[in-house]
């Protein structure tokens, strides 16, 4: 048992030692490079070329060996220097510690609610499996799902934001608003998400209810569920207690990697609503070839996917007794 | 001299061809027994679903409009109507025209064939690579296992959109197939995750154990006694890998990262919201909601498929498919299999 936590760790830190670099490689394949990219952005300027020469000669001395480069970050890495943002002239890990709190606080509630209304909403539908309201509410959750999140994002924006004005439609704060604990602050710091937040949870509940509702009937269908109606416990318990346990397990895992995937899928939503979160930066990293923070960020969201499965599949065990840790299967 | 070599050449050529339509006339065999196995017996099943029977004709409806439709109307063009047209107008622009006089239909239509292709060959990627690795990592177990798991470990820990954007910007991808490969480059890992643990409990099956002390190859126990088994959640997880195509490489052709060469809904999204001035409600809404509509469509079909395919996990109904076809014996042994795996 002991030996499978250590296995598993081992395999997470590899994981992400693989993933550094391999994502150091492919971030360095990128055509046109930083330079390049600093050269054109200063000729659309209008500046004059010989001082052009010298601003990039002044930056010359970055371009080393590969492996040299790579000795470097690695190193670097582990002292927790992710290097400076060629293009917000920053430190990458000061840019990271402003926007990623943001993006975490709004996937991460995101994925709670949703998780919350689907293990509601598909246990209900389970309970009720062939009525009428099994039918709509999962018909609904088939349609809600043909949505990618984006694009209800982008119907947000036009309707709430420009149309009626009711929601911002950027930013994470309105301006001058400044971080405190504050009734105030909090209120507007959810005011800018609820737009995100509703895009997410709308249109990712509904796989997620039918996650739910497969799982229940399928509990519903055992032996030990009709044992214990048949032992005349009241319903609360074999609800809560028998259905609901055995029903929530498997979603377990998947919620975890669904925070993580979905902090991936930042990106496109950070774009969308213009919130300035690791996803926007991301963007615009990649835009303006910013390889240190390109690196940083994916760094981060990678480290945040492998932590999530990681303790996923270590308290899978704790949560579950059924389920054995692996490695007790011979190999044939 | 000269005869020789003429003759070398020749027998070159012969072989040549010959290699050729030997490979042919297996694939396609291969390829008719894959069908029937995989295809059609669970298909019967899930035709009784109405999910997977609308699903099925949305998808036809997309593949008539990527195929036969493309020919049928004009490709789009910039001024070839009124520019900013509304819809229902003309006849000559039915859903309107862009600011630059591009024909809305003709843009969403010609859109349609390169994302058949994408989600084409990104499905068969994903769900093909998964099932290699999934099944040989399940049942091999030991060091192969440990080895193909990692990987699908690293896989399937990077960031599946990020990586998605930093490849395309690296390789910038011109043709459809290749995008859809890329879309789905660490989208397998999962599925051979789930796969494997599948096969864990199969390998387990008394008539696999049978296989395996008759001593039949590896390869030949996978196709014929693991693959069937798991084949209904395979083509459910097609459909699901699809749906992630079109999502994703939508997505991407809205932020701009794959070329634009490509006529695209998501080239559509993008220029109806940047550049046409659809947030200044300017009535020009009608460009943003003829992409959106194709797209969620397009999806909606996939995920029907996909539930309606998940009917034949159910074992009842299975069992009614085995019962029906008794007369047909052994193979039908094997498709009926997941009964008892299931429960």
């Amino acid at each position: 048992m002991n030996n499978y936590y250590v296995k598993r760790t081992g395999r997470a830190v590899l994981t992400l030692w693989f993933t550094v670099t391999l994502t150091f490689g492919l971030i360095r394949a990128i055509p046109g490079g930083p330079l390049e990219m600093l050269r054109a952005r200063l000729v659309r300027q209008g500046v004059d070329p010989a001082r052009i020469d010298s601003i990039i000669q002044s930056r010359q001395e970055e371009s080393q060996p590969i492996y040299v480069e790579y000795y470097e970050y690695m190193s670097s890495l582990l002292s927790g220097n992710l290097g400076e943002s060629f293009y917000f002239r920053e430190p990458v890990s000061s840019i990271i510690t402003d926007a990623l709190p943001w993006t975490v606080f709004v996937m991460v509630t995101a994925t709670i609610v949703l998780f919350a209304i689907a293990v509601v909403w598909g246990a209900l539908i389970a309970y009720k499996e062939g009525s009428r309201f099994d039918t709509v509410s999962s018909g609904l959750s088939i349609l809600l799902s043909s949505v990618p999140f984006y694009v209800l994002g982008i119907l947000f924006v036009v309707v709430f934001s420009y149309k009626f004005g009711i929601f911002p439609a950027r930013y994470r704060t309105s301006p001058g608003v400044s971080p405190s604990l504050s009734l105030q602050f909090v209120g507007n710091v959810l005011y800018h998400a609820a737009l995100p937040i509703a895009s997410i949870v709308i249109t990712q509940v509904g796989l997620q209810t039918l996650a739910m509702r497969g799982n229940s009937i399928q509990v519903l269908g055992e032996d030990f569920v009709r044992v214990a109606r048949l032992r005349g416990l009241s319903d609360r318990r074999i609800a809560v207690r028998y259905v609901g346990r055995n029903a929530i397990l498997p979603m377990y895992t998947g919620f975890l990697t669904l925070i993580g995937f979905n902090l991936g899928g930042s990106v496109i939503l950070e774009e969308v609503f213009t919130y300035t979160g690791i996803g926007y930066y991301m963007f615009e990293a990649l835009i303006n070839r910013d390889y240190p923070l390109m690196m940083g960020i994916f760094l981060v969201i990678t480290t945040a996917l492998v932590l999530s499965v990681y303790i996923a599949d270590l308290t899978y065990g704790l949560v579950d007794p059924r389920v054995k840790s692996g490695d007790s299967s011979e190999a044939y | 001299m000269k005869h020789t070599e003429s003759t070398t050449e020749s027998e070159e050529e012969f072989s040549f061809g010959a290699a050729q339509s030997d490979v042919e006339v297996t694939t396609a065999d291969r390829l008719r027994d894959f069908y029937r196995e995989f295809v059609y017996k669970p298909g019967l099943v899930a035709w009784e679903d109405n999910r997977t029977r609308l699903g099925a004709s949305i998808l036809a409806v997309y593949v008539f409009i990527g195929t036969v439709g493309t020919w049928l109307y004009r490709s789009p063009s910039t001024n070839q109507s009124e520019r900013s047209l509304q819809p229902f107008q003309t006849m000559e622009a039915p859903l309107g025209t862009t600011n630059s006089g591009e024909d809305i239909l003709a843009m969403a239509i010609h859109a349609t064939p390169e994302m058949l292709v994408m989600i084409l060959s990104g499905g068969v990627f994903a769900t093909g690579l998964a099932v290699l690795i999934g099944t040989v990592a399940g049942y091999k177990g030991g060091t192969t296992d440990r080895v193909l798991t990692t990987f699908s470990d690293v896989a399937m820990s990077i960031p599946g959109l990020p990586l998605i954007m930093v490849l395309a910007v690296v390789v910038s991808p011109e043709r459809a197939v290749v995008i859809g490969i890329l879309i789905t480059i660490n989208y397998w890992a999962g599925l051979a995750r789930s796969i494997r643990s599948q096969v864990l409990t199969i390998r387990e099956n008394s008539y696999v154990e049978a296989s395996r002390t008759m001593g039949v190859s590896t390869p030949r126990i996978l196709i014929k006694d693991v693959i069937p088994n798991i084949m209904p959640y395979v083509l459910v997880n097609f459909a699901n890998a699809a749906r992630y195509v079109v999502f994703a490489s939508v997505g991407l052709y809205y932020l701009g990262i794959l070329p634009t060469s490509v006529a695209n809904w998501g080239i559509q999204l993008d220029n109806a919201y940047s550049q046409a001035g659809a947030l200044s409600g300017g009535g020009t809404m009608y460009q943003l909601a003829v992409p959106m509509i194709a797209i969620m469509f397009l999806a909606l079909g996939l995920i029907l498929l996909a539930q309606g395919m998940d009917r034949v996990f159910n074992p009842r109904v299975r069992t009614r498919l085995a019962s029906e076809s008794e007369s047909e014996t052994e193979d039908d042994e094997e498709v009926a299999a997941p009964t008892e795996v299931m429960t």
